[in-house]
């Protein structure tokens, strides 16, 4: 229970830092994703349940704030990518920091390119190249570089947990 | 002979199961809140009292850093020239920080004071944006300001300078202004000075170019140059007529020779929006009975 409190107010503060403080600090109006990078991690250090859980959270909050009316939409494409991940548990290891950042990046791409098919692609803009190399890519790559500088925060943060 | 014990095992739903329930679960609420307002409601009053008041606080750090860091730099030239005084200059920079932010915000204010006396005949309300999309695709905003103060989904947003956006989801004190640079975001308009009308087109391709696209422009006589005033068009059916929207940055004619398109520059500073200006009155006959 103790653990499901703090992951709440984690991605409470994300959500709130990612909406006010890091779009003020954006580079070329792209901001970091942190709440994939809490749904990813959780999801491949503590397994399916957790991940799930994660991203249910982070989910709900950005459908209801920003949702534009619809629930639901990012709530779902969270969740499925907390539980991906976590089907990645069984060859975690805390000691290798490659494969965490590998899976951060992947999770983060496929959830940009979701995002493009849904609230794009079916509007009819078609210009993948376009979008890939102006929104997705950078976004990718301030997302890894934050999840360099705080991933062994968070992993301390989650073998404390485990104590 | 080992002791068998028999311990009831605690019942664990397997993981697939859970997803499979959040699916449905998702759908259902998709399909709910897209043709209904049954869940909005509800959950924009737990928004309200959980979310948001954290979201204010949160922009202003924010707001204070980033300004802080524009300081930051001019802060540096004087340093080289006067370390000795480099304690004085501090205290003097941080009173004076705290000065410029308020002499900014007076400003700012003062400007929409201008404009509501120029907007006498409509009411209108003050808000601050206090959180933006947290993706990277739209270009969505949170303002401080909601059902309570009387504001409604479809209502007009200005700043001093022209049209923001319009209100497209509203909790009791909180709203959310879909702007008109977001690619979602298409504006009816007319240009002042020959009365043709055209369509004002977000496109995030343009967004960081600082224009905005238009199209449908029927204009045969080839009447309209560069640098013509584009207003929002008395046709349109939720955007009150007449609200500056920007000038015309370069025309083109369509393949169909019919309409023309092109690229406009907005009058409004679209990274620097921190008060904005609702007004609290909707455009007529339309979104009445869209609400029935």
């Amino acid at each position: 229970m103790k653990r499901r409190i703090i992951e709440f107010l984690l991605v409470f503060v994300c959500f709130l830092l990612q909406c006010t403080f890091f779009k003020n600090i954006s580079l070329g109006g792209i901001g970091p994703n942190l709440l994939i990078i809490l749904t990813s991690a959780f999801g491949f250090m503590k397994g399916k349940d957790e991940g799930m859980f994660v991203g249910f959270l982070s989910g709900i909050m950005i459908d209801i704030l920003y949702g534009n009316g619809i629930v639901g939409l990012y709530t779902l494409i969270y969740t499925y990518i907390g539980y991906t991940n976590g089907m990645f548990h069984r060859i975690f290891y805390p000691e290798d920091v490659r494969f965490p950042i590998i899976l951060i990046t992947i999770s983060d791409l496929v959830y940009c390119f979701l995002s493009y098919i849904l609230t794009f692609l079916l509007r009819n803009r078609l210009e993948v190249g376009f979008y890939m190399s102006h929104v997705i890519i950078p976004e990718v790559v301030y997302t890894v570089f934050i999840t360099i500088l705080f991933y062994k925060l968070l992993l301390k943060l989650e073998m404390s947990l485990e104590r | 002979m080992a002791r068998v014990k028999l311990k009831r095992k605690k019942f664990v739903m397997p993981s697939r199961y859970t997803l499979g329930i959040i699916t449905v679960l998702c759908v259902a609420m998709m399909f709910l809140t897209f043709f209904t307002d049954m869940v909005n409601g509800p959950l924009s009053y737990v928004a309200a009292y959980t979310i948001v008041p954290f979201e204010r606080g949160f922009y202003n750090i924010g707001e204070a850093f980033s300004k802080r860091m524009d300081e930051l730099k001019n802060l540096r030239e004087v340093l080289a020239e006067v370390e000795s005084l480099q304690k004085r200059v501090d205290e003097l920079t941080q009173q004076n920080s705290e000065l410029t932010r308020d002499r900014y915000e007076l400003g700012e204010l003062r400007q929409l004071y201008d404009l509501s006396d120029q907007l006498s005949n409509y009411d209108t309300v003050g808000a601050r944006v206090i959180g933006k999309d947290p993706g990277n695709w739209f270009s969505v905003f949170l303002i401080d300001k909601g059902e309570e103060d009387g504001i409604k989904v479809d209502m007009n947003v200005m700043t001093g300078s022209g049209i923001v956006g319009i209100i497209t989801e509203v909790g009791p004190n909180w709203a959310t202004v879909r702007s008109i640079i977001d690619d979602a975001s298409n504006v009816s308009a007319m240009v002042l000075s020959t009365s043709d009308v055209l369509v004002v087109n977000g496109d995030l391709k343009l967004m960081n170019e600082g224009v905005i696209r238009f199209e449908h422009l029927a204009d045969e006589e080839d009447q309209v140059i560069v640098g013509d005033q584009v207003v929002t068009s008395n046709i349109s059916d939720k955007f009150l007529p007449g609200l500056n929207i920007g000038y015309i940055n370069s025309i083109e004619t369509d393949p169909n020779n019919l309409t023309r398109s092109g690229t406009l520059t907005p009058s409004v500073d679209f990274k620097h929006i921190n008060t904005v200006l609702v007004i609290k009155e909707l455009k007529e006959g339309k979104s009445e009975t869209k609400n029935n």
